[in-house]
């Protein structure tokens, strides 16, 4: 008890940061509901072209056709995990300057900004997923998770998948602070994570010799591997290496940005005045 | 003891250079131009605690680049600072707690959010429990006027309302020292008058120590027991309104209401400097001519409706001493151009 006291105590300004902007996030119901139709209808084209494929295919596949759709449905339903934008909030306030108020905070500053990435993840997914999930899962295809393992083990995965993202999504913030309006390794990093993390083309039909390159990069974490603990693809068990190579590309990750934002505020002139 | 220690602070920026035109874009992307730039040239002052200083200078005369300093978010070229006994920029986090920082132009609340939802994540920033930011929130409340708006989000505040919850804000965790970079700019009369009132019961009442930023030479007459001017990175003076007004000029202001509107007003010892109507403006040097002498010497020679002595305006008074300092350093270049 005494010593869960101060670690709450120490977790309060990042807790109530994530849960306030949680709440203001989730007042954007207008921008989730027009996500969750475009969602949606991409989903569909998708499992057209997959069941076209699977039907003129006569070689085996590496996932069986439910398995595939299954997959596609949840590539929409958590699209947002996948880091390609920064708060838009936390972008205002590099380019205005108002970020010296968040310096002036007695927290640490990459914690501040990850508490920020985290419902800025979070708070997206959860108001697209659960009505894609609905629909998906009772007229299109999406089937349940292969078995209560299964669904223990994506559950498990999807919590790393949340934190990776988060340290990918501070990586871009932190890197405004060279670029204030450079948007292009942002871009570009986007579109690996969205292409590597199977979010395009389920990363099981990309070829034999990408197979390891795929492996070892962390984006799979944020959307591959989880989807296939789900289905079954993987085995329930493969679960610990599955959140062991999230955990590590997270700590990683998180050393680097830590490590710039440390670089990028020592030389930061905060703009204005 | 000094709450507030400065010695010697310097801060160099390197800007980068583009030559005009596309080839110097070009250029630029090969090989950079840098130019330094000094925001802050040996800047030193102490500042007991409970003192209400005035920091004031022109655009880009390096205030900001102090209070930055001052605040831990910008680490200096060279120099000491130590506030309530810490380097700032060293120990940001503690130093965040014995400090509130009110910017002016920008706010610290969230747009999206009720005021008192705001304040309550401020305040949990600053790992207060449930009972002291309550009791805090009340007293702020009651002190700056807040209870019609506590429960509006901060987008429908008027600019007045936003800068008393902004200082409100600054205000919760009880910090030792506040800052105040131009508290003040964009207000009507009333509101201005309000936050000045709370800042002097503020530093009166609670001992706070402020340090104030403005151009509204009003602030500091109101408020500041001393003043700091600063100008291209150094301080051209420290001390009191009276020291800076003594320091400039000794003038004073005669302002004379004549009973006929085609009067005309002369005196060896009084220069007339502005005419609107009947009202003539003249300036005097009291060393030289009493006042009494003066308005003597006037009022047996003219018909006069009305007369009145005043100081001039501190505006006027800093806008000198700057063309002064402007002046004495350029002669200095030009001396520096011709010896070599």
């Amino acid at each position: 008890m005494t010593a869960v006291l101060p670690l709450a105590r120490t977790l309060k300004p990042y807790v109530a940061l994530t849960g306030a902007r949680f709440r203001v996030l989730l007042q954007y119901r207008a921008a989730a509901l027009a996500g969750f139709g475009t969602q949606l209808f991409w989903g569909l084209i998708r499992v057209m072209i997959f069941e076209a494929f699977y039907r003129s295919t006569t070689v085996p596949q590496p996932m069986s056709y439910p398995q595939t759709v299954t997959y596609l449905w949840l590539i929409q339903a958590m699209l947002l995990l996948i880091p390609w934008s920064i708060d838009g909030e936390l972008r205002a306030m590099i380019r205005s300057g108002g970020v010296a108020y968040e310096l002036l905070r007695p927290a640490d500053l990459y914690w501040f900004w990850y508490s920020r990435a985290l419902a800025g993840r979070i708070a997206p997914v959860m108001l697209r997923c659960i009505p894609l999930f609905v629909i998906a899962g009772l007229f299109l295809g999406l089937q349940p998770p292969a078995s209560v393992a299964a669904a223990a083990a994506w559950l498990l995965a999807t919590g790393g998948a949340v934190l990776l993202s988060c340290a990918i999504t501070n990586l871009l913030a932190i890197s405004l602070m060279w670029t204030v309006a450079g948007d292009g390794a942002m871009r570009l990093l986007a579109l690996m994570a969205s292409l590597l993390s199977g979010s395009i083309v389920p990363l099981p039909f990309f070829p034999e010799w990408s197979q390891p390159i795929l492996a070892f990069l962390p984006f799979r974490g944020l959307m591959d591997t989880p989807f296939r603990l789900y289905t079954g693809h993987l085995p329930p068990e493969q679960v610990f290496g599955v959140v062991g190579h999230q955990l590590a590309w997270t700590a990683a990750l998180v050393l680097l940005g830590r490590w710039l934002l440390n670089r990028g505020t020592r030389r930061m002139v905060i703009q204005g005045g | 003891m000094a709450i507030i220690h400065v010695e010697n602070l310097v801060k160099t920026y390197r800007v980068a250079e583009r030559r005009p035109g596309i080839a110097g874009a070009l250029a630029g992307l090969v090989r950079r131009h840098y130019r330094e730039v000094r925001a802050l040239d040996g800047v030193s002052f102490d500042i007991a605690p409970g003192e209400l200083v005035g920091y004031i200078g022109p655009n880009g005369a390096g205030k900001s680049t102090t209070i930055k300093m001052l605040t831990g978010i910008l680490v200096p070229t060279s120099g000491e600072v130590e506030v309530a006994e810490l380097v700032p920029w060293e120990n940001r986090e503690v130093n965040a707690m014995n400090i509130g920082v009110v910017f002016g132009q920008r706010t610290q609340l969230w747009w999206a959010l009720p005021l008192e939802e705001s304040l309550r994540l401020i305040g949990r920033m600053y790992r207060m429990s449930e009972a002291d930011f309550r009791r805090n929130l009340v007293m702020l409340t009651e002190l700056l006027d807040m209870g019609s708006f506590l429960r509006t989000p901060v987008r429908q505040l008027s600019l007045g309302q936003r800068m008393r919850c902004d200082l409100a804000a600054s205000l919760l965790h009880r910090p030792r020292i506040l800052f105040l970079d131009e508290p003040t700019i964009g207000l009507d009369a009333v509101a201005k008058l309000a936050v000045r009132d709370f800042v002097r019961r503020l530093n009166r009442q609670q001992g706070v120590t402020v340090i104030l930023t403005t151009h509204d030479m009003d602030d500091i007459e109101a408020l500041c027991s001393r003043i700091i001017v600063i100008n291209r990175g150094a301080i051209l003076l420290d001390g009191t309104l009276a020291d800076l007004r003594a320091q400039v000029s000794h003038d004073r202001h005669l302002i004379v209401d004549l009973a006929d509107e085609n009067g005309d007003v002369s005196d060896p010892d009084a220069v007339v400097f502005r005419r609107d109507g009947r009202r003539v403006h003249l300036r005097f040097d009291p060393e030289r001519v009493p006042a009494a002498t003066l308005i003597g010497r006037i009022a047996a020679r003219h018909p006069i409706r009305d007369l009145y002595v005043e100081n001039p305006p501190i505006e006027e008074i800093v806008s000198r001493l700057y063309a002064e300092e402007a002046r004495s350093t350029g002669s200095a270049r030009q001396a520096e151009g011709t010896q070599r």
